[in-house]
């Protein structure tokens, strides 16, 4: 039921908008220390190479270096998504596995002096042979990466379900592709950044660029092996993440070791062009996809093969292959289908999560095939989805239960969209410039389940004045969270959005929580941050009965005072019944705690697929229209629009902004986007070669909402601004198909890419 | 061996000791402590670093101090004026112009240059304006809205 809100889904500014357009709020990069060191990270040059040895001692004498460290001074833990199976050394240990990777790393007065010294680290390496591609890699004879790993296979997945091969015997029409992902960049522009102090109370203070604090908070206590009181992490203001700023790093790692050893604070900071090269991508994938369909447009069977190419480490990849792999089974109805994956290491940039993770890759694939076989079925592609669209009380074939879903919604709308769309298309003109429209649709989680912490939490302390102090353990990496969160608040405690007073994570003070990735923020946390409040309101309800005389139950918060019954003349401003409740008789100290999980969700299995992620699913559509410049092949996506159902928005106005944001770096990942490496070296690691879309990209957009309100999530909101990163890809490159009439099946879709197809089809 | 140079920085003079390779980015930083002013790429590729001198939006880091020698600069933090924000800035909080906030201060710097120059400039104009200033979580799309919402407040004044 949607009820009158005073807080809740309305356009209100974020609450550091003001800081952030003053220039005041402050990232780890402008934070400074007494006594200070800078830090610098040697990096490898080679792909593939055995480390001989390391002669610090030059480096070491250079006038103003502090410390000199490399993996031997380590005790070698190596990182990973699964701890079990960490395989990533901070500093490396014996082996460098891609160019890019640590290998030492120095901390001296200033960054030049630190950039001097490590100039003269003397390594001498016995190169390897080097494997870069994924196929290459997966060969019987081919080099070995990690030794634990025939084939360099990091993992695998196998999901099957229904039967397949039957399935397609019975089919009308079967469809094979091979479609092609490049790795692409996360693009936020603040780089890595890290600043440790090490004191001698054997206590380290960290603040970093993490979107997930908590990782680095419990790897730095293994990676450093001192308990996990010993760490304080706190968190700055985050210039972006997307997905690549979950981990961490060895620049964090190195900040802490250099300050342990010199007793100073230490920062470091690395240049863009290493986040470009030497820190994470998305995975690249190949596909090999069959789909089969009956003559009606009915999803019969899908068969995929995919090798992720996951470069040098191992990452969070496992989950990137299973969500890669079981993201087939939504948003249509889909009774038989079979998925195996291959997570291949390759000596490159390692591959780990990123905005979507795994499935952009994936229903790129499923959503151009699926226009494919509608022309060809002469089908409409809005039609063919409509037919197949999930519904709520649907189960997948591996265990998603759909709660609420108005994809339907959101489907029946595009198709007055696109209606109205072709009506105010364009003349092709000189017939030189083709303009052409496209579909794609997703589904997405709203924090997803997995083995391991899985909670959140919340702390709300009110003061005498009426403010509200709000902690919890979730980062804003830009998203706008710290204000949906406070929205949250306000709203329950019937106080205003600016009373409230949010405070970032502190390890120390803030509650553990798993952290910003798979939209699960406003979802989870958001239920906590509801919980608290009530948790509040519930201990000032007694005492503003008994102030009031009034029965608990018909107390009212609302627009910082408390009504009985909301009746204005028994009334009392929330600040004065705070102040009763701290001051009158023995007092009281207000603080709410509340936290929460979805409950009865099964875990997934990574290798079979079977589980229930999420304890709700968000959907929606994207259309693209673009313009084909047939004689120099440049494509120009002229307007694009988004139905989603995201359940009850709590923040029109942020919400949008997810939209658009997530729809224009789509635009980037479908045309323009590619590392391009050359053995290994990366060619290109500067935004002037590596185009990311920039203003001159934006384009018109319509956003509308299916309205649903989720049952489960806090005031009835779902996940908005990952999932349409889903499905922005294919419609762009199904608007280029219904403009050219060929099925571009590798992104990006650059200029050259498109010549040759146009030459290819006549 | 450092030298000294004059800056005038928001209004205020600087003497600043400075080595002759480093950028007007660094000092800005490093030296006189404003670090509103964002690293961003360090080779004039995303436009984090925008700030005004003598008038022109230019990028800090492309720039050597030692170049800027008794010039006037305005950065993101000198754009507020008696506690109340400057236009562009108001639109950017109010419009949802906003994200990470990374790229912001070059982001109002430029667009600040460019409504000086045009202050009623057209969308083309605008996303012309911006173009060297890169943006990876708004999509841009409410930061034209607020550059054209500052243009018209600002020109009933």
């Amino acid at each position: 039921m949607k009820e009158d809100y005073v807080n809740i889904g309305k356009r209100l500014p974020r609450i550091d908008g003001i800081v952030k357009a003053t220039g005041e709020a402050k990232y780890a990069g402008d934070l400074s220390l007494p006594g200070m060191l800078h830090g610098k990270i040697l990096r490898s040059p080679y792909p593939h190479a055995r480390i001989l040895h390391i002669n610090t001692d030059k480096a070491k004498r250079v006038s103003g270096v502090r410390a000199v460290v490399s993996g031997k001074e380590t005790i070698g833990f190596k990182a990973g998504g699964i701890s079990a199976t960490g395989d990533e050394p901070y500093l490396a240990l014996d082996k460098v596995r891609f160019i890019g990777d640590g290998v030492a790393a120095v901390a001296a007065i200033d960054e030049e002096t630190a950039e001097e010294a490590l100039d003269l680290i003397e390594v001498e390496y016995e190169e390897l042979p080097a494997v870069v591609d994924p196929v290459a890699a997966m060969k019987e004879d081919a080099p070995l990466i990690h030794d634990h790993s025939p084939r360099n296979i990091s993992f695998k997945t196998d999901l099957s379900y229904g039967d397949v091969d039957k399935a397609f015997k019975e089919c009308d029409y079967v469809r094979e592709d091979r479609f092609e992902t490049a790795p692409i960049r996360h693009g936020f522009i603040e780089p890595h950044a890290a600043l440790a102090s090490w004191d001698h109370s054997r206590r380290l203070t960290f603040w970093g660029s993490k979107q997930s604090p908590y990782f680095t908070y419990r790897n730095m206590a293994k990676a450093l092996n001192i308990p996990l009181s010993r760490i304080r992490v706190v968190q700055p203001y985050i210039g972006g993440g997307f997905g690549g700023k979950n981990e961490m790093f060895n620049v964090d790692f190195c900040a802490a070791l250099l300050s342990q050893k010199t007793g100073r604070p230490v920062k470091m900071v690395v240049s863009q062009e290493e986040v470009l090269f030497a820190y994470r991508q998305r995975h690249p994938t190949i596909i090999d996809l069959k789909t089969g369909l009956k003559k009606d447009g009915t999803l019969q069977a899908l068969e995929a093969h995919i090798i992720a190419d996951g470069g040098a480490y191992l990452s969070i990849g496992a989950l990137s292959l299973y969500l890669m792999c079981a993201f087939f089974c939504i948003p249509y109805k889909l009774p038989n289908m079979r998925a195996k994956g291959y997570r291949v290491y390759t000596n490159t940039q390692p591959s780990c999560a990123m905005r979507g993770h795994g499935v952009p890759q994936s229903r790129f694939a499923a959503e151009v095939q699926l226009d494919i076989a509608a022309k060809e079925m002469g089908l409409d592609p809005i039609d063919i989805r409509l037919k197949n669209a999930l519904k709520p009380g649907e189960t997948t074939p591996n265990g998603f239960k759909i709660t609420s879903c108005g994809l339907e919604e959101s489907i029946t709308e595009s198709k007055r969209i696109m209606a109205r769309w072709i009506e105010e298309r364009p003349k092709d003109g000189d017939g030189k410039k083709k303009s052409g429209m496209g579909i794609g649709c997703y589904g997405y989680v709203c924090g997803p389940r997995m083995a391991g912490h899985n909670t959140a939490g919340a702390v709300i302390k009110v003061h005498e004045d009426g403010g509200v102090s709000l902690f919890t353990g979730s980062t804003d990496a830009g998203q706008g969270s710290d204000t949906v969160l406070s929205q949250i608040a306000a709203e329950v405690l019937g106080v205003h959005l600016e009373d409230i007073r949010y405070g970032m994570v502190d390890s120390d003070v803030t509650p553990l929580d798993p952290g910003t990735f798979g939209s699960r923020v406003t979802f989870i946390t958001g239920n906590a941050v509801r919980i608290a409040a009530e948790d509040v309101r519930n201990q000032l309800l007694e005492v503003a009965a008994n102030a009031l005389e009034a029965n608990p139950k018909d107390i009212v918060f609302k627009d910082r005072k408390v009504y009985v019954g909301g009746s204005l003349e028994r009334s009392m401003p929330f600040s004065k019944l705070v102040k009763i409740a701290q001051y009158s008789g023995t007092g009281k100290t207000i603080i709410g705690r509340g936290y929460w999980a979805p409950e009865g969700l099964e875990v997934p299995n990574f290798e079979t697929g079977k589980g229930n992620m999420s304890a709700a699913y968000s959907f929606g559509a994207q259309l693209a229209e673009v313009e084909v410049d047939t004689e120099t092949g440049l494509i120009k996506v002229t307007r694009m629009a988004m139905v989603h159902d995201c359940g009850q928005p709590i923040n029109e106005m942020l919400m949008e902004g997810q939209l658009e944001g997530s729809a224009i770096g789509g635009i980037g990942h479908a045309l323009t986007e590619e590392i391009i490496r050359k053995e290994g070296q990366t060619m290109n690691s500067s935004f002037l070669e590596y185009r990311m879309p920039t203003s001159l990209d934006a384009c018109k957009m319509e956003i509308y909402h299916t309205e649903t309100c989720d049952e489960v999530g806090p005031f009835g909101a779902k996940e908005a601004g990952e999932g349409i990163q889903v499905s922005v890809v294919p419609a762009i490159v199904n608007a280029i198909y219904d403009a050219t009439g060929v099925p571009f099946k590798r992104i990006p879709v650059t200029p050259e890419v498109v010549l040759s197809g146009l030459k290819g089809k006549s | 061996m450092k030298k000294q140079i004059r800056l005038k920085v928001n209004g205020v003079e600087y003497f600043a000791w400075i080595k002759p390779h480093w950028t007007l980015l660094d000092v800005l930083r490093n030296e006189i402590g404003l670090m509103g002013t964002k690293k961003g790429c360090d080779r004039g590729e995303c436009g984090a670093c925008t700030v005004i001198m003598n008038g022109e939006a230019i990028l800090s880091c492309l720039i050597l101090a030692i170049q800027c020698q008794g010039k006037e600069i305005l950065t993101i933090e000198g754009l507020a004026q008696d506690g109340k924000l400057d236009p562009l800035q108001d639109a950017f909080v109010k419009l949802g112009a906003i994200q990470c906030g990374f790229c912001t201060p070059g982001m109002i710097m430029a667009s600040r240059a460019l409504l000086n120059k045009t202050p009623h400039p057209s969308e083309e104009e605008i996303k012309r304006g911006l173009s060297g200033n890169l943006c990876r979580c708004t999509g841009y799309t409410k930061i034209i809205a607020a550059v054209q919402k500052a243009s018209t407040t600002e020109g009933s004044r």
